[in-house]
């Protein structure tokens, strides 16, 4: 997926489906206002999980200090289109 | 070319992330020409992943320092990918965060003291002996350790459990010696992991220790203490057993 231009959409429903694989949050609740920690419950050890599964997925580095950056899914979208 | 490690077999514990020591310690390795299998703890599927990262990707074996059975088939677990061990990495600890970290030293409940003791120090002596059937004459095993022989701040029962595992080194160092297996602690500094940021007051800990240490430290750098870990894996601190080889930039050799 890396070595084509990702759409914001792609960006989300990739997101998504990795959210809900390591958190089991369905993939509709993944929306861009929501809160990882605050709306989606979800805990550190996950987030880095998802972290390293969006690296793989998306071809991006996501290192620890800016992971703290990433509260809502929006955050996550933004830094991947950014840095893909 | 041959490595430093050639044909060695290793089992190496503690990769959560692949900011981890032990990832790092596995990717020297692996790159000084041993066989690497890891333990992941709980998140498999993560450790998994992280182990996919490595030079060459490490069979990934789930092993939960507290629970009896994991232990006592861990042997079993771990010779379905090696036919015996040259080396162990004992790199896991745990003390609640919410107690017995940066929280005031003397309200902590022994229930979360003893887990720490458990997790941290008596889990070297079980790992081991879980390990042994699969341990060669003239092995090394090694602990991840954090000076205890001072009080740090905010380190509080995690250093009191770092004190229990020098001391469970040791006698390791006795129970093992007549099978010519080493046992010694790798004493690093501070190094910035995801178990590193799970203590308040890290910051506190690695704050000046790039100033006070005579080589420098980078707390960013796993690199040096990995390098210094394969280096006793090896054969070349034959004589060596019951110590704590200091990779700290040389703080413990300073005043302030």
């Amino acid at each position: 997926m890396a070595d084509k231009q990702l759409t914001e959409q792609d960006i989300v429903a990739g997101l998504a489906e990795i959210v809900e694989e390591v958190a089991g949050v369905a993939q509709d609740e993944v929306t861009k206002e929501k809160s990882f920690v605050d709306d989606l419950d979800i805990d550190s050890l996950s987030m880095v999980e998802i972290a390293v599964q969006a690296e793989d997925k998306f071809g991006v580095k996501i290192p620890d200090d800016e992971l703290a950056n990433l509260k809502t899914v929006g955050d996550a979208v933004a830094y991947v289109a950014n840095n893909s | 070319m041959s490595g430093l490690l050639e044909g060695k077999r290793l089992l190496i514990t503690g990769v959560i992330t692949d900011a981890s020591i032990a990832f790092h310690a596995a990717k020297v390795a692996q790159e000084q020409g041993a066989q690497v299998v890891l333990t992941g703890f709980g998140r498999i599927r993560l450790v998994e992943r992280i182990a996919q990262r490595l030079p060459r990707e490490a069979p990934v074996v789930e092993l939960d320092v507290q629970n009896t059975e994991h232990l006592e088939t861990l042997a079993d677990r771990v010779g379905q990918h090696v036919d015996g061990l040259d080396g162990v990495l004992h790199s896991i600890g745990y003390a609640n965060p919410e107690t017995c970290l940066g929280k005031p030293f003397l309200d902590a409940p022994w229930s979360d003291v003893g887990a720490a003791l458990e997790i941290s120090a008596y889990s070297y002596a079980s790992l081991v002996k879980a390990a042994t059937p699969l341990l060669t004459e003239g092995a090394s095993v090694i602990g991840m350790d954090f000076d205890a022989r001072v009080a740090w701040p905010a380190y509080n029962w995690m250093g009191v459990s770092k004190a229990a595992l020098e001391s469970v080194n040791r006698y390791l160092a006795r129970e093992l010696g007549p099978k010519k297996i080493r046992a010694n602690l790798v004493s690093a500094g501070p190094v910035k992991t995801m178990a590193a940021k799970s203590i308040p007051g890290f910051e506190v800990l690695e704050d000046g220790w790039d100033g006070r240490a005579p080589l420098g430290w980078n707390t960013q750098d796993p690199t040096p203490v990995a390098k210094s870990i394969c280096a006793v894996f090896s054969d070349w601190l034959p004589a060596t057993t019951g110590s704590m080889i200091m990779v700290d930039g040389g703080v413990h050799a300073t005043g302030q």
